[in-house]
């Protein structure tokens, strides 16, 4: 009973969150720009802050996570950390030799007022960025936003410095991911593959946060989207953004920068969103979607009509981006589950409305917050119970005091593996999900029949 | 392969043997350096958090509070306040008019929510700038409420983590000498500097009540606020790790006249010394308590040596790298290894002091690294340099290891078998049998390419892989 001090009776709380369903902007600034190949990321600030970062991001990846700070101190909190990042940029391109520092600030470099590009322009004035080098930046006060904002606001930095075009259209187009997992961007790449569509993804964390065992720590692995290849975004046919929140910036951005027409789409999680998302390839590009797709969302088709039976009216509890949220409760809707308690810690406007709307079919109350956070669900939960609950690690604590299986999903997840190899996205991550979502459910059937109504046969 | 070390930092790496010892550190780290180091806060809330009675309110935008969500496996055999996170979560306007009133609102309904012992807020970054006066909010619910509630001066920027052990001992300072102590034994002593990881200071607490000693406070694994109300009761302090809780014991020492001694209870050599040195404080009180203590080390060790004796075997000669947050737990590493035939090439910490260099200095062999606030960039260098075949280390530095194909151990936060006393020598020596061992280094690409080279230039045979590989 790790959280007994979790009260059934719901007050109205008003100064305090108890069990955050988020974390803070840099973190997701962070992430992003690993997704840059040859990118160190920096924070500007203390260096509690990047450590936890760090942290976080290698206990979700167990990759090593790289990223620099300008180690703020008490002098630099009253007179401002210029002198901090100017040297920080010329001590980074002199020793780790990136081709791209992404710097990001923290609550602290805000507050203090530091002003990003005026530095960068100082320290290039000064010879600290060598030639063909290149200092990015995107603001990222945690008291404003989440991860989610922080992942958003990087992804459109890479727009802002180096999108150009020269005119001169290519036969490309621009595929930013959403704040999912290196497996996932993979699986993107691959469904437009098939379907014959030459893409530049970014950011791209595969083969950066998901690489092999190779017996060598390389600071900057092979992954990563290209500075050259982020160049050229200006020059695709169209840019396809996946999750509003955290793609939509960098795809309006695009297009008011460089007039690369955009479509911004739901995550494509489960069938109908995936849909959405081929479909879009398809008549963007004006391809065929090729057989081998169509067997795909057959065979996970396939596993919805074989156990239909043991999803009907199952009901579950979600926390997580309002992304990711959004996609999901759509495809467990469509399935026939029973999304009844949803929370993410992120304020996202159109958020409950969409989930109001997605689940209006659902015949049971429905709750939604945002923001909301995992006492507020654990307490929703006491009150009306759920079957299932899919989240992620955090909500571990809930499901071992009530006793409830949990599938994770979502950021960050510290206690398993899977995440960064295997897709959630896409028609195969649909019947990856529903394996593990069949998997907890069953098991948990299995062991809690009685005897006589045990069953061999499922 | 070059190893690559900021100019600025030449003098934080030392090669025994090839110049007198001469070490700079206690140094800010360098602008840029990816520093493996952490901040105040975090040096704050690893040493007050394993209270558990104690409601631990982070007073910061959500990040600072989201981070240190239990993540130290900090056990309790009771409450559990202190594994919940508690927030004021800033926002924008909080930042602009200040986070007072909120933070009153916020520790005001927690109080009455779980009626905790005590409170600790945490200062952040943040907050030290807005000028929030954490001070007079926590008076005036203090006064309200009838609990204390203290404020904890962790903004992150004022140091490293070292500063942060600081001022939570500051904040626990405030508590002690409030509580009764009438009734505590002459023959008895408080725990500090022991965070209860994997249930260690229960071990420890066992080892003291063989030896008739009764153990007040535990600072603060598994601790109790009522307990560290009534530390100034106890007739000694022990303390464990350099950093975390020696402040403590001085303030202790200054107000309280509480002698303290500094004690490691890891490896077999450390936990022995550790519990005659207790043993030699109380002889005049209790002149049987050597025979006692001896008769404890001889129990414990008649039962380890013989389990220790065949890791031994296969490790020996085996190659050691150490990296940890405070210099002291490198002494007591060096040695175990030393007690399980390996040898330490590289030993490093975040935050150690001069004195704590020149004394790895000593104990460690000609040829070793020493390393003040490394960067992995440095540390992988070194790993390969001195090709070992274990990595102690951090989260941030396990995955460097397991990248480069060699083995790890976690001595910090996310150890998950007890590594303290005789018992935890013993699970020292599995684990790192276990990876240093383990058969999938094998498969790794930086061996094939060692045995490959080696195979071309030595003979076609290599009986010591083969024959320690096989056994598990
Ligand atoms: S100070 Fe801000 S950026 Fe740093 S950890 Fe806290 S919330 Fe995140
Ligand atoms: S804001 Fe300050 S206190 Fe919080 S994590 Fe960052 S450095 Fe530490």
């Amino acid at each position: 009973m790790l959280l007994r001090h979790t009260p059934k009776e719901i007050k109205q709380r008003k100064a305090l969150t108890i069990n955050p369903a988020k974390t803070c902007q840099p973190i997701g600034a962070m992430y992003a720009a690993l997704g840059i190949h040859s990118c160190l990321p920096h924070s500007h600030g203390s260096q509690g802050c990047c450590a936890y970062h760090r942290s976080t991001l290698t206990r979700h990846y167990k990759e090593p996570v790289m990223a620099a700070t300008s180690s703020f101190t008490e002098g630099a909190s009253v007179f401002g950390g210029q002198a901090n990042l100017v040297q920080a940029i010329d001590n980074i391109f002199t020793i780790y030799e990136p081709e791209v520092i992404a710097v990001h600030t923290t609550c602290l470099s805000e507050t203090i007022g530091d002003d990003i590009p005026q530095i960068a322009r100082k320290a290039e004035a000064e010879g600290k960025i060598p030639r063909g080098k290149y200092v990015i930046h995107v603001n990222t006060p945690s008291y404003v936003g989440t991860h989610v904002t922080g992942f958003s606001g990087m992804t459109k930095a890479m727009v802002d410095y180096f999108s150009k075009s020269n005119g001169k259209k290519l036969d490309q187009f621009n595929i930013i991911p959403g704040y999912v997992e290196p497996s996932d961007m993979e699986e993107i790449k691959r469904i437009a593959e098939v379907m014959g569509v030459r893409t530049v993804m970014f950011p791209d964390t595969s083969r950066v946060l998901n690489r092999p065992q190779t017996g060598k720590y390389d600071m900057f692995p092979k992954g990563g989207a290209t500075v050259q290849a982020l160049m050229s975004t200006g020059d695709s046919l169209a840019t396809i953004a996946l999750g509003r929140m955290a793609s939509g910036a960098a795809a309006r951005a695009l297009d008011t920068k460089c007039k690369v027409p955009c479509e911004i789409l739901d995550l494509p999680i489960g069938f109908k969103a995936t849909d959405r998302f081929v479909d879009t390839l398809r008549k963007t590009a004006g391809i065929n979607v090729p057989d081998s797709l169509s067997e795909e969302r057959g065979q996970l088709m396939d596993i919805v009509t074989d156990m239909h039976q043991y999803f009907y009216g199952t009901k579950v509890a979600l926390a997580g981006d309002p992304d990711q949220l959004i996609s999901l409760t759509e495809f467990l809707v469509s399935i026939d589950m029973w999304p009844i308690h949803i929370v993410t810690g992120t304020v996202s406007k159109d958020f409950a409305t969409r989930i109001r709307e997605i689940t209006k079919g659902v015949p049971h109350q429905v709750n939604v917050s945002t923001p909301g956070d995992m006492f507020l669900l654990h307490q929703w939960i006491k009150n009306d119970p759920v079957d299932l609950l899919i989240g992620n690690t955090y909500m571990k604590y809930i499901a071992r005091d009530e006793d409830i299986p949990l599938v994770r999903f979502g950021f960050p997840i510290l206690d398993r593996i899977g995440h960064s190899y295997f897709p959630t996205l896409g028609y195969r991550g649909g019947m990856r999900l529903l394996e593990k979502i069949l998997d907890a459910t069953l098991d948990r059937k299995d062991r809690d029949s009685p005897e006589e109504s045990f069953e061999l046969v499922m | 392969m070059t190893t690559s070390i900021f100019s600025e930092r030449k003098d934080q790496v030392h090669r025994k043997g090839e110049q007198p010892f001469q070490m700079a550190c206690d140094r800010e780290s360098l602008a840029g350096a990816v520093s493996q180091r952490a901040c105040v806060f975090c040096g704050s809330r690893v040493v007050l958090y394993p209270i558990a009675d104690a409601l631990h309110l982070v007073h910061g935008p959500i990040g600072c509070a989201s981070y240190t969500w239990d993540i130290r496996g900090a056990l309790s055999s009771g409450p559990a306040l202190h594994r919940l996170s508690f927030s004021t979560d800033l926002q924008e306007k909080d930042v602009i008019f200040g986070g007072e009133a909120k933070l009153y609102q916020a520790l005001v309904e927690l109080i009455d929510r779980y009626e905790p012992k005590a409170a600790f807020v945490y200062s952040t970054c943040i907050v030290g700038i807005i000028g929030d006066d954490l001070e007079a909010v926590c008076k005036r619910v203090a006064e309200e409420k009838g609990i204390p509630v203290i404020p904890v001066q962790s903004e992150g920027f004022k140091g490293n983590k070292r500063a942060g052990y600081n001022a939570a001992c500051r904040a626990m300072f405030r508590l002690i000498g409030t509580g009764d102590i009438s009734n505590i034994s002459p023959l008895s002593l408080n725990i500090l500097g022991d965070f209860n990881l994997a249930g260690e200071i229960w071990i420890i607490r066992n080892y003291f009540e063989r030896m008739g000693l009764e153990t007040v406070a535990n600072i603060t694994g598994d601790g109790r606020v009522d307990d560290i109300r009534r530390a100034h009761g106890a007739a000694l302090n022990v303390v464990q790790c350099s950093g975390s809780t020696m402040d403590l014991a001085k303030m202790m020492k200054e107000e309280y006249g509480i002698p303290f001694i500094r004690v490691s209870y890891f490896g077999v050599e450390d936990m022995a010394e550790s519990l005659y040195s207790v043993a030699r404080v109380f002889e005049d009180k209790d002149p049987e308590i050597m025979n006692r203590t001896r008769a404890l080390v001889k129990e414990e060790l008649q039962e380890l040596y013989p389990q220790l004796a065949k890791y031994r075997e296969s490790l020996t000669g085996k190659k050691a790298a150490i990296y940890v947050g405070g210099a002291f737990k490198a002494f007591s590493l060096v040695k175990a290894f030393r007690l399980l035939g390996m040898q330490v090439v590289l030993v490093g910490s975040q935050t150690g002091t001069e004195e704590d260099y020149r004394e790895l200095y000593e104990i460690t062999d000609e040829g070793t690294i020493i390393v003040d606030d490394s960067n992995p960039l440095e540390l992988s260098a070194f790993l390969q340099e001195k090709d070992v075949d274990i990595f102690v280390g951090g989260v941030k530095e396990r995955p460097i290891a397991y990248k480069l194909g060699v083995g790890f151990c976690d001595h910090n936060h996310e150890r998950k078998e007890a590594l303290e006393g005789f018992i935890g020598m013993l699970n020292f020596a599995r684990e790192v049998y276990s990876t240093v061992m383990s058969p999938v280094w094998r498969f790794v690409p930086r061996r094939e390419l060692k045995k490959s080279r080696r195979a071309a230039t030595e003979s076609k045979f290599e009986p010591g892989i083969a024959a320690c590989s096989s056994q598990a």
